[in-house]
């Protein structure tokens, strides 16, 4: 062998090794898209709906499963995450999260032995909520003003004052309100039967339950749409949610009603706790280590995703009309969902405990 | 009239939709899918569902309702097998059918009640499609009429059944509901949070520590597999494998199923109310599965005049809660489909794949598509007719099993029964908690305390708390606005019904318990063991009771306080008739003083050991490679095989339970090997 051919030869190996490392290949492979939740909640519902799309787009068309592993409010998967490494996983586990994945997080409970910098992000899904009353209470609303509703007792059925309800929880408190959380309700369907039965006389869903559940009550008469949580712009400011174009925000209620401020540690709590839960309430990750190249092979996966020309019509029925993000978005989405002031965490602290004996140590 | 205008077309439709070739292969597949599944305790409908739910998506709506229809549907009628032939609860509903089905198959008569109870699955099913063809359109007030108080009556309804499954001394029964409620109180507090029967300290452990995993396993409580199986499942298998028989006595088989099919005949009208029973129930959203056949089975014995064979082989006792099982999937479809609620963990699995086929599960499927509600319903009809109708065939060959060497069996059994609890949590605290309740299971039996009633008190711990600490805080937010008010609310119509039902069942349940052995006799012996294992679940109690009264919540102390209270009265008095009575007593039930288990050949410890040393092993080399060295093991040296059988007996469980954790899509359990090694699936 001459010198030329050895070099030439250790050229060629030298960009196979380095090909090799830059293509994301997973033909014949299993990725596991674990989400730390059960078969039953709306996580696994948007799990399903995305497995096999990335299947389809993801380079070598692996087959992708959905692993549930609940436990311990999804802290259990979160933490069994955060152990998993790219050397041992190459591209074969996903993880997706939602927003009771970032509260306890946020809120700094003990349980959390997870890092969303470490974490590698791919994807993150949006999503809006609606607040609704029975016709008797919006009666008492003067258009935007919510002061009328400040001499009322109100009955709400709530999942726990630690969960997504600690936004509209927050949001009641703020408008001077006087709610009784009903707490240990199963899901938010329950909540909406209670008030179906007349046993809570306020209540919000999330956009696609409303869309499917609470629509059907609102054209018979017996609950008036109010509020929604609004949605982001790019400077991340609130604005009206695409959804719901008609329906004003609470930042637009706030602001009509007296003593309720869109500033402050109550407002900059409530913001931060609100973009945490709902627009930037569901991600997909690659786990801590993963280099460059393989979280850009997912993100184009995930793009022609998006790119599908039925995406829009498969799409409404069961995310919404909502920014489906990926690179600088998902990234952006990601540092405002997990990231509060320290200011509006310890005030958030303080209220549950004072409101609801609730402690996080 | 304009109820059967509107639903006859959309009927047609419907039928028409649904009988074409393509779609009735669909359904087809999924009964024969529900059907496997169904066969396994613990896995049921949601593993199922989740195995079809990554094709559904761009399926024909129709097709993927079949398939997912037909899946639910059998379920129910499949897990009877486990129920009957090995005395493991299938699922939560087929736990009572345990109580007479397994003593029939002991008699031999393991195909008579297969046929009995699938022909009543069947009717059932049916029966509870019809209803819900018309009950569909005009349930919604109905259904809103149940409210929480209205939901807690019938949780207490449930309950009274212990009074009837409470055995020979009522006291003992009342202590082992009070236990199955504490048990279900463990783990973290539905409404606040705090942590019961879990030092808090652990929760500041270390990540990957054992006090660390143990908090994390024992936060979200005991699941109902791991009970289940422990409760009936290990105690049966350790007690027959000591016998060393097969589990039809003698290895005769006695009734066969065309018996079965005369038996529900003659007992039609029970098998109407029973699955009147199930459907109403089944409508009632939050309930769930849980009640309806306890329920049932209660039913069945307080409307029977004979009762001194209920617990050692009643065919009644089998046609009652299947009746009620399958009717309950159509009961159980109404919230689902008119409100999105699902009334178990399968359905809301279901409500996930309509949405994947574009129809979300709510009011305005019932209003703008009724021919696809109604394709859903006469997929419901049409997969129970397949189901029971392919079961039935099947359960003269099937019954054969009971007549194998039960050694044979065993360590099949035992991979399955650990292979299931493992798919509770996917963690090694599912085999060991596995291990405690089956420990706690095996005494229970062996002192005669009744496992019917701890089961009751375990299922029903969660809805109990729940429901009367919601129905109490709306209750005091509406007596504020005024008596009238709040009378109006507690004490409606329908909670008056359900509750003078309850003392009804109370009153006559106490009367009758006397004569229903719900486990056979059990002879009585010398004072120690009885004593000893008393003063245990004394100390369990206490300490739940102390656990209890340091929490600072009012919401989350007030239940186990209340019940663990009520469960030391119980245990006191039971503590100071022991003290008075003499040795001969029936208060010293014990299994071990004489007949089928003193007699056994083998010891119960030796026997447990096995099951133990499987699960240790499991732990250090990871569940398969631990099951290949159990298995041989046991086949040598307990079955006493040559090493060709052994050998080929271990290799055809480990291929068989591969193939099924492959196809669901499942893990096996780890051990510590594991954590050091990287192996290839299965042996990760």
């Amino acid at each position: 062998m001459t010198i030329k051919t050895a070099i030439v030869a250790a050229g060629f190996a030298v960009t196979a090794t380095l090909g090799a490392a830059q293509d994301l290949d997973l033909s014949g492979k299993t990725v596991d898209y674990v989400i730390p939740f059960s078969e039953s909640g709306g996580s696994a519902k948007w799990a399903n709906f995305y497995a096999p799309l990335i299947s389809e787009a993801l380079p070598g068309n692996p087959t992708v499963v959905v692993k549930y592993m609940p436990g311990a409010g999804s802290t259990k998967g979160a933490n069994w995450f955060q152990a998993q490494t790219w050397e041992d996983t190459e591209g074969t586990v996903i993880f997706g999260t939602s927003g009771s994945t970032q509260f306890p997080y946020l809120l700094g409970d003990p349980r959390v032995r997870y890092e969303y910098s470490d974490w590698n992000v791919v994807l993150a899904s949006g999503t809006g909520g609606v607040a609704y009353l029975p016709p008797a209470m919006a009666e008492k609303l003067d258009g935007l003003d919510a002061s009328g509703l400040a001499g009322e007792d109100f009955i709400w059925g709530s999942q726990g004052a630690t969960r997504l309800d600690l936004v509209p929880l927050l949001a009641w408190k703020m408008l001077g309100m006087n709610v009784e959380p009903v707490f240990g309700i199963k899901g938010r369907g329950d909540g909406r039967l209670m008030f179906e039965r007349g046993e809570a006389n306020v209540d919000y869903q999330t956009s696609s339950a409303y869309l499917a559940n609470v629509t059907p009550l609102v054209e018979n008469g017996s609950a008036v749409p109010w509020m929604t949580w609004g949605a982001l712009d790019d400077n991340g400011d609130i604005v009206r949610d695409p959804t719901f174009p008609d329906i004003p925000t609470f930042k637009e209620v706030c602001e009509a009603t007296e003593g309720c401020k869109t500033s402050g540690e109550a407002w900059d709590a409530w913001k931060a706790f609100m973009i945490a839960g709902f627009p930037a309430q569901k991600m997909i990750f690659l786990p801590k280590g993963s280099p460059d190249w393989a979280v850009d092979a997912y993100t184009e996966a995930l793009n022609k995703v998006l790119a599908r020309d039925d995406f829009a019509e498969i799409s409404e029925a069961r995310l919404g009309v909502y920014p489906q993000m990926t690179g600088k978005g998902a990234k952006n989405t990601l540092k405002l969902g997990t990231r509060v002031p320290a200011e509006a965490k310890a005030f958030v602290v303080d209220w549950l405990q004072e409101d609801y004996g609730v402690t996080l140590k | 009239m304009d109820l059967i205008a509107t639903a006859l077309p959309a009927l047609q439709e419907a039928f028409a939709l649904i009988l074409q070739p393509e779609q009735l292969l669909y359904l087809t597949f999924g009964v024969l899918l529900g059907l496997s599944v169904g066969v396994f305790p613990g896995l049921g409908g949601i593993a199922g569902l989740s195995l079809v739910l990554p094709f559904i998506f761009g399926m024909d709506p129709v097709s993927g309702l079949a398939l997912m229809v037909g899946l639910v549907a059998v379920v129910p009628t499949s897990d009877t097998f486990a129920s009957v032939l090995m005395g493991i609860p299938g699922s939560s509903a087929s736990q009572a059918t345990v109580l007479d089905g397994f003593p029939l198959a002991r008699k031999g008569e393991a195909a008579r009640a297969l046929a009995a109870a699938f022909i009543s699955s069947l009717f059932g099913g049916l029966l509870g499609a019809t209803i819900l063809t018309f009950f569909i359109l005009i349930a919604r007030p109905l259904v809103l009429a149940f409210a929480l108080p209205e939901m807690l009556a019938v949780t207490l309804l449930g309950l009274a059944m212990v009074a009837i499954l409470a055995g020979r001394i009522a006291l003992k029964g009342v202590a082992a509901a009070c236990l199955g409620l504490l048990v279900g109180t463990i783990g973290e507090a539905g409404h606040g949070g705090s942590l019961r029967m879990v030092p808090e300290s652990w929760m500041f452990a270390a990540t990957g520590s054992t006090t660390f995993e143990s908090y994390q396993y024992l936060a979200d409580g005991i699941k109902l597999v791991i009970v289940g199986l422990g409760i009936f499942a290990i105690p049966e298998i350790i007690s027959l494998l000591r016998q060393n028989q097969a589990i039809a006595r003698g290895a005769q088989l006695g009734a066969g199923w065309a018996q079965g099919l005369r038996d529900w005949w003659a007992n039609i009208w029970l098998s109407v109310r029973c699955s009147a029973i199930g459907v109403i129930v089944g409508v009632i959203p939050g309930l769930g599965g849980s009640v309806v056949d306890w329920i049932a089975y209660g039913h069945t014995v307080q409307t029977a005049k004979d009762r001194s064979k209920f617990g050692s082989g009643d065919i009644r006792g089998v046609i009652g809660p299947e009746s009620s099982n399958n009717a309950k999937e159509g009961g159980g479809l109404v919230p689902t489909l008119i409100f999105g609620i699902p009334g178990s963990g399968s359905m809301a699995v279901f409500i996930g794949g309509l949405a994947l086929l574009g129809y979300e599960a709510g009011p305005q499927l019932v209003q703008n598509n009724l021919d696809i509600t109604y394709t859903v319903v006469w997929s419901l009809a049409l997969a129970n007719v397949l189901g029971a109708g392919l079961c039935i065939g099947l359960s003269g060959p099937i019954a054969r099993l009971t007549t194998i060497r039960f050694t044979l069996l065993a360590p099949f059994l035992f991979m399955m029964i650990a292979f299931a609890a493992f798919q509770s949590r996917q963690s090694l605290g599912d085999l060991v908690a596995l291990f405690a309740v089956g420990l706690l299971g095996i005494f229970l039996r062996r002192f005669d305390w009744s496992r019917p009633a701890f089961l009751i008190g375990f299922v029903l711990s969660t809805q109990a708390e729940n429901f009367s600490a919601n129905a109490n805080q709306i209750a005091g937010f509406k007596f504020k606005q005024g008596w009238a008010e709040g009378l109006g609310y507690v004490a409606t119509p329908i909670v008056i019904v359900i509750v003078l039902l309850t003392v009804v069942s109370i009153y006559f349940g106490i009367r009758q318990s006397k004569q229903i052995r719900s486990e056979g006799d059990v002879a009585t012996g010398a004072k120690r063991a009885p004593l000893i294992f008393l003063l245990a679940i004394l100390a369990y109690v206490a300490t739940a009771w102390v656990n209890a009264f340091s929490i600072n919540m009012i919401s989350d102390k007030i239940f186990p306080l209340a019940v663990a209270s009520v469960g030391l009265l119980a245990l006191v008095a039971l503590l100071v008739r022991m003290m008075m009575a003499g040795e001969g007593d029936e208060i010293f039930a014990d299994r071990e003083a004489s007949g089928e288990d003193a007699e056994a050949p083998h010891s119960l410890w030796g026997t447990l050991a096995w099951f133990g040393a499987l699960l240790l092993l499991t732990s250090v080399l990871g569940f398969v490679l631990a099951l290949a060295l159990f298995m041989v093991a046991f086949f040598r040296l307990r079955a006493g095989l040559n090493w060709v059988w052994s050998l080929g007996l271990t290799a055809a469980g480990i291929a068989f339970i591969c193939f099924l954790a492959g196809m669901l899509n499942r893990d096996f359990p780890p051990g510590l090997l594991q954590n050091y090694v990287n192996l290839p699936w299965p042996l990760t």
